[in-house]
């Protein structure tokens, strides 16, 4: 697992310069004066420093080498992984690193607040108001490098920031006409049918919007949400995204409240929302709320491999695409392999002691760090 | 205390719902079938249906859970249940926008077949008396070019169609030769029963993506039985024909279609054998209409909804049991029935439809001109009853044919929603108008229905498939037959 933030060990920054600052870094120390000025300079053992970047990080401790008077910020070994034209934001005596270049799992966070409280949140909501979360977004869409496949974006609930959402995404489709973004949202804002058709106006190349439908069942569903009417604001919102041709996934995460439900609610969507362009069946990450509700949340995927066998095929009986993910293959029966994606974020991606002897490791997906950490499936059986 | 609410507080507090519009039959002992306006069902036991409908139904019964995501009831703030129902609602509907798709051009009656229930055709060398004229097909050309669908299908009937194919060249390049304007979506297919397709002739359906729709009532004995020829070589011709025009036009460009004659009954597996000897994926298990000589020869007499219903079990016994040991084959009729129960689409077949299809989903012009609402209604007047005639091609404009009372009165009057027992028929959403029919053997378009043998069968067929698929595996199947995996 990767650290994505951390305290900076050392800054010769003034006191009063706290501010938080974005920057793109780079390895290569040959870049021409006029770019250098614009990025950070990544110090690592070996490179050599030239100077007129416009800030040095550098890991334990400061090197001779480093020009004088240069800004620099020395982390710790944990960030080891910095690569050329990451983007990272250094301020207040912290370091995150925002984006990664050399991986297909970047996501932004907008907002940390949401309208859902999700019974398996991973990311639990918080009341503040965290506006400069948007500010700092729209300020890394601009340092992205431009050949970037793939985006996520993510909350808490994005369309709480409103406009500044929409405003996002235009930026996002002005600045990296080449990247597919995938928008994490619970949909609800949409059945607000102005609000879908600002959302529609961006007109964005390649947009995705996954939206978590948990049950067939309203009840279930806003239970699931812990938020009453959630369910019919959410259909309300996908049926008034279709109408206007943006592209919706629904996301379902398979738990002890939802894997009854999962044949119905397949059926119920090839029946009501035959129209969405996929559907993504999730094993449960055991984090934030999820430990806190182990309980009622926690079943071993051993047990619903039937269920989710079925579902499977009955959504691609009526045509509509389906993937299972976050499961390890081991706990997938034959007829849901063909849907299976190793899925799990590649920072937080990890392998049980098990696994050491499985011939199909490569293939898998695996575990989510903290799956191994809190317990996993007492099912596992390396393949021979 | 945890700042999470338990399930119980997100359920209705009242207990109070309302119905959405559904209906219901008994289908078996203790077992009621209730099935709403989108065609969708569930099983409620009679207890459970007073609860239901006395508002007494408890929130925390499944089978509450399940009729509210179906939507039989909804609770005061469900507005997307609601929305969702007018949805599947309008996309059953959705075909009656696009207006008429099927256009059958009887381009001769002569046949060189003389099949006992065969509705029309003529053994004649007359070819001016029975033949189509390019005159003709050339104004009906102007019809199909009006229809405001994007989508255009021609069918060239007979008598044996090929018998007048250098009108079929000529209409097939005078089409797409139009069509270079229109840019609809167009497709020409041939009712043949191949036993004079020559080379040159399966040459020019290669050559402008012509489907072959053929014909084939079983075995050599059978076939030959129902459809005898000079030589009694029906079959071998078929077979032979088949083989060609697969080799030459494509394999998926042939299909055939059967009729169930009299010989045909207690015949069912041989029949579907030799489909699957021949190389078929499916077959339609078809039921004899009650026109032409069908009525005239009383072959039509010789069985009835009953007897055909044994013999569609039969066969479909056999099919099922096909499918579950790993051979993929599909009975159309049911396909068609089970896309109306099993999805939110109408599959479009004239039959079946509500509004009926006649007319609006598919139209006919005769040999001579006339232009009929739908192919049953061109034979009924092949047996001198005109009710169904529209109007003449030569005489009539695109406007009086489809504003004439014969067609706007047939369509409305023939309503499901509106007819007697229909109305209350809980199957009424898998079912559908076919006014022809209940015109030819009862005198109105509506007929009683208690005596009505296309009830009697759509009933069986529905009760049938039903019954089956309360197994799961079957289930399967009929999902894959459906959305045609």
């Amino acid at each position: 697992m990767l650290t994505l933030s951390g305290a900076v060990l050392a800054t010769n920054a003034s006191k009063g310069d706290t501010k938080r600052q974005l920057f793109s870094l780079s390895t290569n120390p040959n870049l021409p004066s006029p770019i250098k000025s614009q990025k950070a300079f990544l110090v690592s053992s070996g490179n050599e420093v030239s100077d007129g970047f416009r800030h040095y990080i550098v890991f334990n401790v400061k090197p001779e080498r480093l020009p004088n008077e240069a800004p620099y910020t020395i982390v710790g070994d944990e960030f080891r992984y910095f690569g050329d034209k990451d983007v990272v934001a250094i301020g207040n005596g912290r370091i995150r690193c925002l984006y990664r270049a050399s991986s297909s799992h970047n996501s932004i966070l907008l907002t940390e607040q949401c309208n859902n409280y999700c019974l398996m949140c991973s990311q639990p909501p918080k009341r503040v108001s965290d506006p400069w979360l948007l500010e700092e977004a729209l300020e890394l869409i601009r340092l992205i490098p431009r050949e970037t496949q793939s985006l996520g974006i993510t909350g808490g609930e994005p369309t709480l920031l409103g406009d500044g959402l929409i405003e996002l995404l235009r930026l996002t489709r002005n600045w990296l006409p080449h990247t597919s973004v995938h928008l994490l949202s619970n949909g609800r804002a949409f059945a607000d049918a102005q609000f879908a058709k600002k959302y529609a106006a961006v007109s964005h190349h390649d947009l995705m919007l996954g939206i978590p439908v948990y049950s067939c069942d309203p009840t279930r569903h806003d239970y699931v949400v812990q938020a009453r009417g959630a369910f019919d604001e959410t259909i309300r919102g996908i049926l008034n995204l279709k109408q206007l041709n943006q592209r919706v996934e629904i996301r379902v995460v398979i738990h002890k409240q939802t894997y009854q439900g999962l044949l119905d609610l397949a059926e119920f969507i090839a029946r009501n929302l035959l129209f969405v362009d996929h559907v993504a069946l999730m094993g449960l990450e055991t984090t934030g709320f999820t430990r806190a509700n182990m309980d009622a949340l926690w079943i071993d995927p051993a047990e619903y491999k039937g269920e989710l066998g079925k579902t499977v095929r009955k959504l691609r009986n009526y045509g509509i695409r389906a993937s299972v993910y976050n499961h390890p293959l081991c706990l997938v029966n034959s007829d849901a392999e063909q849907c299976y994606v190793k899925s799990i974020s590649d920072w937080k991606n990890e392998y049980a002691p098990e696994c050491t002897m499985c011939s199909r490791r490569n293939e898998c997906g695996g575990f989510f760090l903290s799956g191994i950490q809190y317990g996993y499936s007492k099912h596992i059986t390396p393949f021979p | 205390m945890s700042k999470f609410q338990r399930l119980d507080f997100y359920r209705s507090q009242t207990g109070r719902y309302h119905l959405l519009p559904f209906r219901f039959e008994r289908v078996g002992d203790g077992e009621v079938v209730v099935t709403n306006s989108a065609g969708e069902f569930a099983y409620l036991t009679p207890g459970k249906l007073k609860a239901l409908v006395s508002h007494t139904l408890p929130v925390t019964d499944p089978d509450y859970t399940l009729l509210r995501s179906r939507h039989f009831i909804r609770e005061e703030d469900d507005a997307a249940s609601l929305e969702l129902l007018a949805l599947k609602v309008r996309t059953r509907l959705s075909r009656l926008r696009d207006f008429t798709n099927l256009h059958l051009f009887v381009v001769t009656l002569r046949c060189d077949h003389s099949c006992h229930y065969c509705q029309v055709s003529r053994k004649t060398e007359d070819k001016a008396a029975f033949d189509m004229t390019p005159e003709t097909a050339s104004k009906a050309l102007d019809f199909v070019f009006r229809s405001p669908n994007n989508a255009v299908k021609i069918e060239f009937q007979g008598g044996e169609p090929l018998l007048n194919f250098p009108l079929i060249r000529h209409i097939v390049l005078d089409a797409e030769s139009r069509n270079l304007d229109f840019k609809k979506n167009l497709q020409f297919v041939i009712s043949t029963t191949l036993s004079l397709a020559t080379d040159t002739i399966l040459e020019f359906c290669r050559d402008h993506n012509i489907h072959l729709s053929s014909s084939l009532d079983g075995p050599e004995d059978l076939h030959n039985k129902n459809r005898p020829r000079p030589g009694r070589d029906s079959h071998a011709r078929f077979v032979e024909g088949l083989s060609r025009a697969r080799d030459m036009v494509g394999y998926d460009s042939v299909s055939a279609l059967m009729t169930t004659s009299p010989a045909s009954i207690g015949r069912v597996r041989d029949i579907i054998d030799e489909y699957l000897r021949l190389g078929f994926g499916s077959i339609f298990l078809r039921h004899l209409s009650p026109y032409g000589f069908a009525l005239k020869t009383k072959s039509f007499h010789e069985y009835n909804a009953e007897t055909w219903l044994d013999f569609y079990r039969e066969g479909m016994d056999y099919i099922i049991a096909l499918n579950e040991s790993g051979t993929r084959f599909v009975e159309h009729y049911s396909a068609l029935v089970l896309t109306k129960m099993l999805t939110s689409n109408d599959p479009g077949f004239i039959d079946l439809m509500n509004p009926s299809g006649a007319g609006i989903a598919a139209i006919v012009f005769n040999y001579d001109g006339d232009v009929y609402a739908s192919d049953e209604s061109r034979m009924l007047h092949e047996m001198g009853d005109s009710s169904f005639r529209l109007g003449n091609i030569h005489k009539n404009t695109y406007e009086e044919v489809f504003t004439s009372d014969a067609l706007l009165s047939t369509l409305e009057d023939s309503f499901t929603l509106s007819i007697p027992m229909c109305a209350d028929c809980a199957f009424e959403p898998w079912c559908g108008a076919d006014p022809v029919y209940h015109h030819a053997r009862y005198g109105d378009i509506l007929g009683r229905k208690p005596e009505s043998e296309f009830c009697k069968r759509m009933m069986g067929t529905i009760k049938y498939l039903l019954n089956a698929m309360k197994d799961a595996q079957t289930r399967e199947i009929f999902d894959r037959w459906v959305n045609k995996c």
